[in-house]
């Protein structure tokens, strides 16, 4: 039970990385559009959903109607509710009220940890494994938002620490990698993705992933057919 | 709007499209083909994301070689083909991106 929790943090350890400059970044453009230190960290502890709050900082500043910021913050986090469908057989057997505080904590990072350790070997206790990494990822990502917004400042964007994201998410990849299908499920999605990349409210997203299950259970249903004959 | 019932109404949808399927499963039962389906989101949803940081980092597709993310991308890319480890994948693929700047900057 614990060990799992302890190897889940483990597992997060390399991608807080990639966290400490986003959620920084998160904090301090919270007060650069006028919040508060107070409300910059109280969104992000709210919210905790860094793409969505960059969004609204965005449409802050072009003085934006109210209806316009929520529902392009939910349409931003629709990608939730596929993480939440895959990591939810591994957390079937939970009471609601464990599972509640389980899902607020689902990230990018702690939905990718987990779910290219359950495809390669499922914990004994998957959701201790989720809770270790999701936890780590919580706890980096409120520190850095605070330290951001109390720092104010910029950190120099020509240092690109924003491309740490992709390369964390390029590593899980490569594990999730199983065979055939998921290739193509991969290439699918992300050349999608590329695609849809100009379409609004990060709309591309969904988009892609939908695409990319569709094309592996293509190739699924493909090879199937291949062996029977 | 006061800030604090903005950040309540963003917190609200977001937190039930986290909940959504974590809360349901169990309680109803999940047809085989959708868990079929489900297994493909992780692999869809990285490339998803990454994808288009490497390819388009500017908004426009840029295959050309002056697209330093997309050198320095793939470089990550065969560390993370090779050690399928976040670390080594973070530190060669930043390290591309300081050295090919400099360089090229």
């Amino acid at each position: 039970m614990k060990s799992d929790f302890w190897s889940g943090a483990r597992a997060a350890a390399p991608i807080l990385l990639g966290v400490v400059p986003f959620a920084t970044i998160a904090g301090m453009a919270g007060v650069s559009v006028g919040l508060t230190p107070l409300e910059s960290v109280g969104m992000s502890v709210i919210v905790f959903a860094g793409a969505s709050q960059l969004a609204v900082f965005q449409l802050m500043s072009a003085q934006s109607p109210w209806l316009i910021m929520v529902l392009t913050a939910w349409v931003i986090n629709l990608r939730f509710s596929m993480y939440s469908a895959a990591l939810a057989p591994h957390l079937q057997h939970l009471p609601a009220w464990k599972k509640a505080p389980l899902a607020y904590m689902l990230s990018d990072q702690a939905f990718g940890i987990s779910l290219s350790r359950f495809a390669v070997q499922e914990p004994k206790s998957p959701h201790w494994f989720y809770f270790g990494a999701a936890l780590a990822v919580w706890t980096t990502w409120q520190l850095s938002a605070t330290a951001g917004a109390l720092l104010g400042s910029q950190i120099d964007p020509r240092w690109g620490f924003d491309f740490a994201f992709p390369l964390s998410f390029m590593a899980l990849l490569f594990g999730a990698l199983r065979n055939k299908p998921t290739v193509l499920a991969a290439l699918t999605g992300g050349l999608t993705a590329v695609a849809a990349k100009s379409l609004p409210y990060n709309l591309g997203l969904p988009l892609a992933i939908s695409a990319g299950i569709a094309a592996g259970l293509w190739a699924e249903s493909l090879l199937r057919r291949k062996e029977a004959q | 709007m006061n800030p604090w019932l903005l950040f309540a109404l963003l917190a609200l949808g977001t937190f039930g499209l986290r909940f959504s399927f974590i809360y349901l499963s169990g309680k109803i039962e999940m047809p085989t083909a959708l868990q079929n389906a489900l297994q493909y989101i992780p692999a869809a949803a990285l490339a998803a994301l990454v994808f288009p940081a490497l390819l388009a980092p500017n908004g426009n597709v840029d295959f050309s070689p002056q697209n330093l993310r997309l050198l320095a991308g793939l470089g990550g890319a065969l560390a993370a083909w090779k050690t399928k480890n976040v670390l080594w994948t973070l530190i060669t693929g930043m390290v591309l991106l300081w050295g090919l700047q400099w360089l090229l900057g």
